[in-house]
């Protein structure tokens, strides 16, 4: 075949892209392909593929999307911690002649794909799928107010997080670092495919995300029980409001700046180049304009999981529930006003800098604002410091540490020496581990005896506490003092043996992480194994105090036989003080949405066009980006989408559970 | 809102309703919350072209290149398919199939007009070598004009859909929710545009 | 199961029908006064610019963006048919929200460039049209 035809039927896609010459990609791809055919071929040796399609891939119960959520965030969180122990190994060991094992160009897409996979494909899916898996429970409703919106948006989210896995493999990743500073990912500095995966694979899950923002606002701001004002709503249903104005209210703003991106890359426009009247500096500006409100998206429903697992377990009202939701909602607006002191050190003058210096200490207000109402929740409560609390006290702890360097980081001055630095890694890690992740481990211990009937093994939870907690601080806690003396990040090689000590302590503390990761997938292993002994039939399993603890453990497919009516905050415990009793008969059919394969087959496409678009392959990206309009098309022209289930159903259902409560009495 | 939260006197003792229970649909709201997000995504491109609308690099600027008649027939086809929108609307309301098709075909010629009359500028513009590469004053202006362009574009493939489902199924219920949603996507498009014709057309034109 | 599912629906389509109607609905009077109102202020900037009516320059910017605006509201009250009452008053707290978000994007971003440019001494645009 001539050149011309294998470069239009293949584009950039060539033998090359295939790193056979990487024994690590090699390996990595060896094991992935092996797990990957081994989990097949069990699916099809089992015959599950029917049921996992009908009952799962298709399903549109929001109970069922959460899980799925929570289990590539896991998924996706051992690539991105393969990532970070990839990095503190060759930064342990590569130094004066020691090259290490990772050529800076590799290294560098590795710190790339650890910030984006971290943020993008573990935190939001921690996030979103919690929020799915509780918000409509805890509202008393039956799923989300878009149910098929909420399946397309999972699949646009996994359709991201393959496209970046597909980089590793096929071709590369960026090597600009997570938020792809312009002119270094522009054409002239990345002409390779690199950069191209990493605006894919965000704008795919882009749209995941900001659909299912919008679906769980009108499903908050629609759905709640009848008596459910918003001053008597769960916490975390606050937070969960809050954190998806702010993902609706900012991801377009990443969207668009992507968007100018790629059209610098693929139409040759001047937005962020250098030269022809483009300003780089503008891209900084914009997407940070996204990027500080994202970190509040994803801090605050962990707020919202501390607020109720400090109530449940000191068996005590949420101290301050009115300055709690406040707070919050103060949050919610400064986030937006905060952005510039990401770069500081941009050149802009005094005014502008001491402008949000001042801000972002002012945020810190409402948000110490939360920890004193944690704190006198806990005063003279009756503390059961079972798993989920330990990772709440954990996070107070870590959190309040990192919150006090970031207050250092706020003044402009001291941003100067430090930007760049190993300080700000350990600063921002500090809060997220403490506390994004330690809020969504705690989140998911609490909640998942309500999503499956049994908990977690305590031995194991308890286990992979101490280990992330320990580690945390045996992995960062040199990073500050490394920063403190100058040493910047994104590097790969050092020439000062004497720094060499404090990164062998930080790798050291990465491997306690490791242990805690093991600990935590065992937590569920031993829990599965002991699900008998840990079962749980009241539904009510910690004594929890919000709706979602009045139905089962897991609930029916439709949540609520009858729809509960609220008079007082935690209206679960209202319900228990007041002597509600079960109902038993009465039942009638509840109208639910039907399962629907189109959120598989649209995001399906989708990730055929971010791959023709990638490797340049035109004539699929027309075919399929049609094939993706059309689709959606036919979808609209599919009226059937909900069914009743019929009242014998309910009450099969009910009477089950009836009988399993009667067995426990 | 009669508050769907607000609780009536029967339900003061009640722990939970017996009687079936709707919430009240949220499409509207949720399509009006899709909007507002769309509405940043504009922001974004008036910023950039706030920003660097003005680094022609020794280029042509908007006083050497904006034909401001086209600019003005282009806005009123805009301007005429929203009142046609409207009496497409009004008819949708009254349960009326036919004159709704016709409202609807003639909002949909209306925006290919638009669409044609855009595309007619902008291939103008590349032919005098003024095409998005050439400053960043181009490409913000190409790429904030021509995201709305296909935001219309989108509108018009949206609008033909809705009218065969229309001409299949009547005017139910989801049908005219369906209606006020374009309606509203539609109507939004020309609130952009107002913004584009006065803040990059004609103050383009000013200097 | 499919003429099951289908009652439902129809079932479903009617119960919408009780107290969902999304309540903003234009009479023929609310589009005809919108309409002749925007021919008014979209006539009255174009004239300004074409004409060159104004004695400066500025002014004529300031009295285009100024109808714009007024533009803007009227497309909002008689097309969209805005108003603090529709959704509960939520479609107007996400307006407004929105409204200050993009009011801190544009001029947040005006603001901090102009204030980066001046500092860093870049090209200011009268330099840009002689510099390639």
């Amino acid at each position: 075949m001539s050149p011309d035809l294998v470069k239009t039927i293949f584009g950039r896609l060539t033998w090359d892209a295939i790193p056979l010459h990487e024994p690590i990609l090699i390996g990595t791809f060896a094991m992935v392909a092996l797990g990957g055919i081994t989990v097949l071929a069990a699916l099809t040796y089992f015959k599950v593929w029917g049921y996992l399609w009908r009952e799962w891939l298709t399903s549109v119960d929001h109970k069922k999307i959460g899980v799925m959520y929570i289990i590539l965030a896991i998924i996706m969180l051992l690539r991105g911690f393969a990532d970070a122990l990839m990095m503190r190994a060759q930064q342990a060991i590569a130094f004066g002649d020691a090259a290490g094992y990772l050529p800076p160009h590799h290294y560098d897409q590795v710190f790339t794909a650890h910030g984006v996979i971290m943020i993008f494909f573990v935190a939001m899916p921690l996030i979103t799928g919690l929020m799915n898996l509780v918000v409509p429970l805890q509202i008393g409703a039956r799923d989300v107010a878009f149910p098929f919106l909420n399946n397309f948006s999972f699949w646009m989210t996994v359709g991201g997080a393959i496209t970046v896995m597909l980089s590793l493999f096929v071709g590369e990743f960026a090597r600009t670092g997570w938020l792809a500073y312009p002119p270094l990912s522009g054409l002239a500095y990345s002409p390779d495919v690199g950069v191209d995966y990493y605006i894919w694979s965000l704008q795919i899950a882009g749209v995941g995300t900001t659909l299912s923002g919008i679906n769980l606002i009108v499903t908050i701001v629609k759905m709640r029980a009848p008596g459910m004002s918003l001053m008597k709503m769960p916490v975390f249903t606050w937070t969960s409001l809050c954190s998806n104005v702010l993902i609706v209210a900012s991801f377009p703003i990443l969207t668009a700046v992507l968007a100018l991106l790629s059209s610098d890359r693929y139409l040759g426009t001047n937005f962020f180049t250098n030269d022809f009247g483009g300003n780089p500096m503008m891209y900084v500006n914009l997407i940070w304009i996204w990027g500080h409100p994202e970190v509040y998206i994803l801090v605050l429903p962990a707020f919202g999981v501390f607020s109720e697992v400090v109530s449940t377990f000191c068996s005590k009202r949420l101290f301050g529930y009115s300055s709690m939701v406040y707070a919050t909602v103060v949050i919610t607006i400064l986030s937006y006003i905060v952005w510039l002191h990401h770069f500081f050190t941009m050149g802009s003058g005094a005014s502008v800098n001491s402008f949000f210096g001042i801000t972002t200490m002012i945020i810190s207000i409402p948000t110490g604002a939360k920890i004193f109402n944690w704190l006198f929740t806990m005063y003279r409560g009756r503390i059961r410091f079972e798993v989920p609390m330990m990772w709440t006290v954990g996070f107070m702890v870590t959190f309040v540490i990192g919150g006090m360097t970031g207050v250092l980081l706020a003044v402009p001055p001291a941003d100067f020496v430090l930007h760049n630095s190993l300080f700000l890694i350990a600063h921002f890690h500090n809060v997220i581990i403490g506390g994004v992740v330690f809020g969504m481990f705690a989140g998911i211990v609490y909640w998942f005896p309500k999503a499956f009937g049994f908990k977690l093994d305590p031995f194991w939870g308890k286990l992979s506490f101490w280990f992330w907690q320990i580690g945390f601080f045996f992995a960062f806690m040199p990073l500050y003092v490394l920063g403190l003396m100058g040493v910047t990040r994104r590097v790969s090689h050092f020439e000062d043996h004497s720094l060499q000590i404090w990164f062998v302590i930080s790798a050291f503390g990465a491997v306690l992480i490791l242990f805690g990761i093991i600990s935590f997938v065992m937590q569920m292993v031993v829990g599965f194994m002991k699900r008998e002994q840990y079962a749980d039939k009241t539904g009510d399993p910690w004594g929890g105090r919000t709706l979602e603890w009045s139905t089962s453990s897991p609930p029916p497919a439709y949540n609520f036989a009858f729809t509960p009516v609220i008079h007082e905050i935690d209206a679960w415990h209202d319900m228990k003080q007041r002597g509600y009793v079960r109902p038993t008969t009465g039942f009638i059919p509840i109208h639910m949405p039907k399962n629907t394969g189109a959120g598989v087959v649209l995001a399906g496409i989708s990730v055929v066009v971010g791959f023709a678009m990638i490797w340049q392959i035109w004539w699929l990206a027309v075919i399929s980006f049609v094939a993706l309009v059309a689709s959606a098309i036919i979808h609209t022209f599919n009226f059937k989408r909900d069914y009743y289930i019929p009242a014998e159903e309910v009450v099969r259902v009910e009477d089950a559970r009836t009988e399993a409560l009667r067995s426990l009495a | 809102m009669a508050h769907a939260q607000a609780l009536t006197e029967a339900d003061k003792d009640r722990f939970y309703l017996t009687e079936d229970h709707h919430p009240e649909n949220g499409t509207l709201l949720g399509f009006w919350i899709y909007l507002m997000s769309d509405c940043l995504i504009f922001a974004v491109l008036f910023a950039c072209y706030a920003v660097l609308g003005r680094n022609y690099a020794a280029g042509p600027s908007g006083a050497d290149l904006f034909d401001l008649p086209i600019v003005a027939v282009n806005t009123a086809l805009l301007l005429f398919s929203s009142i046609t929108y409207g009496f497409a609307m009004i008819s949708a309301q009254a349960k009326k199939v036919k004159p709704t098709l016709a409202w609807l075909a003639v909002t949909g010629l209306l925006g290919l007009g638009f669409l044609s009359l855009e595309l007619y500028e902008f291939n103008h513009l590349i032919h005098e070598g003024a095409g998005p590469q050439r400053s960043a004053f181009l490409s913000s202006f190409f790429v904030l004009v021509g995201t709305h362009g296909l935001h219309v574009t989108f509108g018009c493939i949206w609008l033909v859909t809705l009218m065969v489902q229309v001409a299949k199924r009547g005017l139910g219920v989801e049908m005219k929710r369906r209606l006020m949603c374009l309606s509203m996507f539609w109507h939004f498009l020309d609130v952009i545009w107002i913004g584009v014709f006065s803040f990059v057309y004609l103050l383009g034109v000013l200097k | 199961m499919s003429a099951a599912s289908h009652d439902a629906h129809e079932a479903h389509d009617d119960h919408g029908h009780g107290h969902e109607d999304g309540g903003a609905h234009g009479t023929l009077k609310d589009y005809v006064i919108g309409f002749v109102l925007a021919v008014i202020l979209t006539a009255i900037p174009f004239w300004l610019v074409m004409a060159d009516v104004l004695p400066s320059h500025q002014m004529t910017a300031l009295a285009v963006m100024g109808l714009a605006v007024i533009q803007v509201l009227v497309h909002m009250i008689y097309f969209l048919h805005m108003n603090s009452r529709s959704e509960g008053g939520w479609t107007m707290l996400a307006l407004v929200f929105t409204l200050v978000v993009v009011v801190i994007t544009l001029s947040g971003s005006l603001w901090v460039m102009h204030n980066l440019d001046t500092h860093m001494m870049a090209p200011m645009p009268h330099d840009m049209r002689e510099v390639p």
